[in-house]
């Protein structure tokens, strides 16, 4: 809510010039009736033409007015509305960017996509309709009274009357409805997840025949959808009939009173035709006003969703040390002082007092089996986590104290799973250094075995990748992925197994272009290859979250029972 | 453009008129409803029309008279046509939803069969989102359309109607009068609603360029984050949103503009009326309970006409929608069972390809005449370099895709004879990436044989050497998988997938580079139990590391869709040919 009142405020005048324009647009429409009523018993009753035509001209007048003033109001609130999302949409984009690791995966990247799209197109929508239609009902409503109330006080209790009626039998229901709202929210989104998971397994679930069983638990959803929209639909809907009546009963009412009124002389004919307008004009905007209420409350779910991410507190940003952004990384030295490490809301200590120093330029192979902790302790070092306890310093300096800017430029981590943008591939690599030379790019290309398969491509490096572009293979894309981080020309340098497509071959000439042109580079690689971590300086072997031994890979070979195990396997293939 | 569709609002429908008429056959089921949602909404119109009406009589023989007595009795009738109408409208609405919801919900069940049963060649060539949208944007519209639209329209239409009766009654020149502000109304509209199109294509144009946008960055936000290029992502995301902007700002103008110049043009209509309706009861002696209750109907008149407009796009947008809808539908299925299939019991497991031809284009042939006989319980090992058509062979097994010459068989019998359930019953694959369904752990391995106990599942989990870390898992076996598995590392996905089709049990085995994801320690582990898994069944392994189907009885090296060479390792590498080479490249 506060995200909304902050960015409002930008459009400040728009938004209190708005109401203004509405007063006025319905001020020209309420007027008529009671120049209706002139007319009718000041021109028709006494067969006077001249009240005809000079109340008529007036009447014809204001109704130009009107027309000015609504126009006006649309183009205003236009400008403001779609600024208003424009800057929502940055905003929570800009929020986005800053999330870390851990609240990426708390929301999930599909969340997070409707959120910027949906969520905030229906905000808009709100927002427009609230500058045009939202003050337009009560305005409308107290002009009326205030006509009805000049003309004649003991109807204008009537018109009261009626107010409090509507307003609690309508809130109530709506209060009823609310609720379900959210609830269907979430069984759409249950609904499309039974999709979503269909589409992407789609290979299982033909190859073991479960297209009926998967048909079953999707309509389950689907009924459980429909029953529960239903059931809410029918809460919503008594909202119009309930108006209804409460509007036809006031009518009854006023005809009663009014019409006894007229055959005592204490009102004109004229008159009663007039609130009998005024009624119908109430009713049609409290109808419009309830209506709105709706959209607004359909729109509530999205803008919950919206301020949730808003106001998810950073679980990892730059310190106050770091925000001074005064230490630079210069060599590369990774030292870890007691660090255990477990996920925000785990249990069990993922990585368990890991105590090493790595010295700069040195290449480290992390092995391990699945679970072990391997892609945690790497996620550590860039600080994509904090850790739960202990320390870790890079040239000395604890890592917090680190701008976060300067880990991300100084130390190039490749994910496990990782991801190429729509762009030529020339584009894709520059996401490492935007400004680097077609030199540097062929040049990391060359290293990270990229640079043949992309010249044998008809574009080079100019050949176009996702939707639409040229489709390459596993092995190929985690390749581009390893030249995009080489390109930033890092002081560390982390693998997070990320070469599993690439072949043995391919991937031993890697290795060797690295370790000839990257000397000085801290090299820490996860591996699964008995071959990686040979040609490593030194091997870390965890074993559940603990560091079961570390040294050179010939020490392990006599002293580390895992990583014996894991030679002798692969060594037995010879 | 992803989510292109998503925003395309002012998309025709290419047969309107056909689609229509599917639609109305999916409500068909409930006739009897819809013919007595029709007699309501009729009851509805007449009653708030005939109460309009009724203040004529009541001012013009009662009120103006001052016949109290006669006043009370008409406003009790009043009473009860209001209340007619609006039990009328109440109930009309709650039909409405109920078929409305019951027809979305059949559509939607019909949409998802049908998925279930595409070939998968369906799936390669069109996006997941844009299937993903048939089921949020297009069923919502029909839904939309269905609840409201449909009788909103029909309503209005009928008032309409009867409105323009009941004021040609009362009095033709001041419905003269109406009338012409009508054509003024309709050209009006529809020349802001051709401006208005043409700004709102250039709005969804560049919605749908930043939306695309949006959703490839976020996918990939991890990537950002880990270059620190938030930065850079922000200030190419202000570009597209301000190119949004402009053409965004003028759709809102001219579509906001309809909705006052229409409420103005009612205004004025009414003036009008007034003025006219005046001068009429001075010159011509009209009542003035007529001009009342004409009033009323010049507001009541307005309302309709200005609903008809968006009600109209509604209706055409969610017709759209159902042609999107329906067009997945009548998609081809995978083909039918030839007539005579088999079903396959006992199966041994005997496989022979022979000079089989295929190609995913028919234009682009992928297998170039593979043949080759797998005896029942061999383990047959394909190896080749990446796109050598390993995969390609791996899917004409369960018939993915069908060839498109030559002949596989299993137990002798083609497989094109056979029924497609029993084909895939007798074989089981385990993939690459492996993929979860939301549920628990115990679920997801039970997929494999719906049947499984709990211990079967156990079982298969200790087999393939998942049950260690399953045990280790919050709450083991019932640890929910969210979010397809996140929760788990490659490896732990890969021993899952493993259990599951163990937990299947068949007598083929098709393992496509089912151990590339495991690590060295798992993946002793875990070549145990898939070795035993393998006793005594057919497996088709593909393997990037040769460690693994050392022991395979035979191995086939492919090149460009070719077999070009085939034998035991010893043999194999005794020949100095192709695979020596391979191995060597491995282990050196």
């Amino acid at each position: 809510m506060k995200k909304y009142l902050q960015i409002l405020k930008r459009y400040k005048l728009s938004v209190l010039v708005c109401p203004f324009l509405v007063l006025i647009a319905v001020l020209c429409e309420t007027i008529q009736p009671m120049y209706m009523a002139q007319i009718i018993d000041n021109g028709v009753m006494p067969r006077n033409l001249s009240v005809i035509t000079s109340v008529g001209i007036k009447m014809l007048l204001i109704s130009i007015v009107g027309l000015i003033f609504n126009v006006c109001n649309v183009y205003i609130s236009s400008k403001a509305a779609i600024g208003f999302s424009t800057d929502l949409r940055s905003e929570l984009f800009k929020k986005i960017q800053h999330l870390s690791f851990f609240e990426i995966d708390y929301f999930g990247p599909s969340s997070l996509i409707t959120r910027l799209t949906g969520d905030i197109d229906r905000i808009q929508q709100v927002v427009l309709m609230a500058l045009r239609m939202l003050f337009r009902s009560p305005i409308m409503f107290i002009l009326a009274l205030y006509f009805v109330i000049r003309t004649n006080h003991s109807m204008a209790y009537l018109l009261l009357a009626t107010v409090p009626l509507l307003v609690i039998s309508v809130g109530l229901i709506l209060k009823k409805g609310f609720p379900f709202f959210l609830k269907i929210q979430q069984k759409v989104d249950r609904l499309n997840g039974v999709v979503r998971e269909n589409l992407i397994n789609m290979r299982i679930v033909k190859s073991f025949v479960r297209e009926d069983y998967e048909a079953k638990k999707f309509n389950k959803r689907s009924e459980d959808l429909r029953d529960t929209s239903i059931h809410a639909e029918n809460i919503i809907v008594t909202v119009f009939p309930v108006m209804q009546l409460v509007m036809n009963i006031s009518i009854i009412l006023l005809l009663w009173v009014g019409g006894h009124k007229v055959m005592i002389g204490d009102l004109k004919v004229g008159q009663l035709i007039a609130f009998l307008n005024y009624f119908a004009q109430i009713l049609m905007s409290l109808m419009m006003f309830a209506m709105m209420l709706m959209v607004i409350a359909r729109a509530s779910a999205s803008s919950q969703r919206i301020t949730e991410v808003f106001t998810t507190p950073l679980s990892l940003d730059n310190t106050s040390e770091g925000l001074r952004n005064i230490h630079r990384i210069e060599f590369g030295d990774i030292k870890f002082d007691h660090i255990s490490f477990h996920y925000k809301g785990g249990e069990t200590d993922i990585l368990k007092d890991i105590n090493m120093h790595i010295r700069p330029g040195e290449t480290i192979a992390v092995a391990g089996s699945t679970g072990s902790g391997k892609s945690s302790l790497l996620q550590l070092i860039p600080r994509l986590y904090d850790v739960t306890s202990g320390c870790i310093r890079i040239d000395g300096i604890p890592l917090q104290d680190y701008n976060l800017d300067e880990l991300h430029t100084n130390i190039a981590m490749v994910l496990q799973q990782n991801e190429l943008f729509t762009g030529t591939i020339a584009e894709n690599l520059r996401w490492g250094k935007a400004d680097a030379t077609l030199q540097e790019i062929e040049e990391v290309a060359k290293i990270a075995e990229a640079h043949d398969f992309i010249t044998s491509f008809t574009d080079g490096y100019n050949t176009l990748l996702g939707r639409g572009g040229v489709n390459i293979s596993g092995g190929q894309k985690q390749r581009i992925c390893l030249a995009r981080a080489l390109l930033r020309r890092p002081k560390i340098l982390i693998l997070d197994d990320c070469t599993s497509a690439v072949d043995t071959k391919t991937e031993l000439r890697i290795r060797k272009n690295l370790k000839e042109s990257w000397k000085k580079t801290t090299v820490l690689v996860a591996a699964q290859r008995i071959h990686t971590m040979l040609s490593a300086d030194r091997v870390i072997v965890l074993d559940g979250g603990e560091v079961e031994a570390f040294g050179a890979p010939k020490e392990l070979l006599v002293t580390s029972k895992i990583f014996q195990e894991i030679y002798y396997s692969q060594q037995i293939d010879k | 453009m992803p989510h292109g569709n998503q925003y395309k609002i002012d998309s025709k429908p290419k047969t309107p008129v056909k689609t229509i008429r599917r639609l109305i056959s999916y409500m068909a089921h409930e006739r009897s409803l819809l013919i007595l949602i029709f007699v309501l909404i009729i009851i509805g119109i007449a009653a708030n029309l005939a109460g309009s009406y009724m203040v004529r009589p009541i001012i013009n023989k009662y009120i103006l008279p001052g016949d109290f007595h006669g006043l009370v009795r008409m406003l009790f009738l009043l009473a009860v046509v209001y209340l007619i109408g609006v039990a009328a409208i109440y109930i009309e609405y709650i039909m409405l939803n109920k078929i409305g919801q019951n027809t979305v919900a059949r559509i939607r069940a019909d949409l998802f069969k049908k998925m279930e049963h595409l070939p998968l060649k369906y799936f390669d060539t069109h996006a997941n989102g844009d299937l993903m949208s048939r089921y949020t944007n297009d069923i919502d519209r029909i839904s939309d359309a269905l609840t409201d639209s449909l009788s909103e329209m029909m309503s209005s239409i009928l008032t309409v109607i009867g409105i323009i009766a009941l004021m040609i009654f009362i009095s033709p020149i001041l419905t003269f009068i109406t009338l012409i502000t009508v054509p003024l109304m309709f050209f009006s509209a529809r020349g802001i609603v051709k401006r208005s199109r043409k700004h709102f294509k250039a709005q969804q144009f560049a919605l749908g360029a930043l939306n695309g946008f949006v959703e490839e960055i976020i996918s990939g936000q991890k990537v950002t984050k880990v270059f620190g290029n938030e930065r850079k992502v922000e200030a190419d995301f202000d570009v597209m949103n301000k190119k949004l902007k402009v053409p965004a700002e003028k759709a809102q103008l001219f579509s906001g503009l309809m909705m006052p110049l229409m409420m103005n043009l009612s205004t004025l209509n009414y003036v009008l009326i007034t003025i006219v309706g005046a001068l009429l009861s001075i010159y011509r002696g009209f009542d003035v309970g007529g001009l009342a209750a004409f009033l009323q109907y010049s507001r009541q008149f307005g309302r309709p006409i200005n609903e008809l407009a968006s009600l109209y796009n509604n209706l055409q947008a969610a017709v759209a929608g159902a042609e999107r809808v329906f067009q997945v539908i009548d998609e081809s299925p995978e083909k039918a069972d030839s007539p005579g299939a088999v079903t396959l019991s006992e199966v041994k497991g005997d496989i022979i390809m022979h000079n089989v031809v295929f190609g995913y284009r028919p234009e682009k042939i992928i297998l170039k005449g593979i043949t080759f006989h797998a005896y029942a319980g061999h383990k047959i090992a394909l190896v080749g370099v990446t796109g050598a058509g390993k995969t390609t062979i791996m899917n004409m097994f369960p018939r993915f895709f069908d060839i498109q010459s030559g002949e596989i068989t299993i137990d002798n019998q083609p497989i094109d004879r056979i029924s497609r359930t029993s084909l895939r019953r007798s074989m089981a694959i385990v993939l690459q990436d492996s993929h979860f369904f939301t549920g628990t752990v115990l679920e997801n391995i039970r997929y494999g044989r719906l049947d499984a106990t709990d211990e079967d599942v156990m079982a298969a989990a200790k087999f393939t050497a998942a049950h260690s870390f399953i045990k280790h898992l919050p709450q083991g076996y019932d640890t929910l998988l969210e979010n397809d598995g996140a929760n788990l590392s490659q490896g732990q996905r890969q021993l899952l997938n493993i259990a599951r089709a163990a937990v299947a049990d068949p007598p083929i085995l098709l393992l496509d580079e089912a151990t590339s994801n495991i690590d060295p320690r798992s993946e002793i582990l875990i070549q145990k139990g898939l070795d035993q898994l393998m006793q005594g069944r057919t497996s088709l392994i593909i393997a990037h590391r040769l460690s693994t189907i050392r022991n395979a009885d035979v191995i086939m090296v492919l090149e460009q869709g070719e077999i070009v060479e085939s034998g035991t390792h010893e043999q194999l590498l005794a020949k100095r040919g192709k695979y020596y080479s391979l191995n060597e490249a491995q282990f050196n």
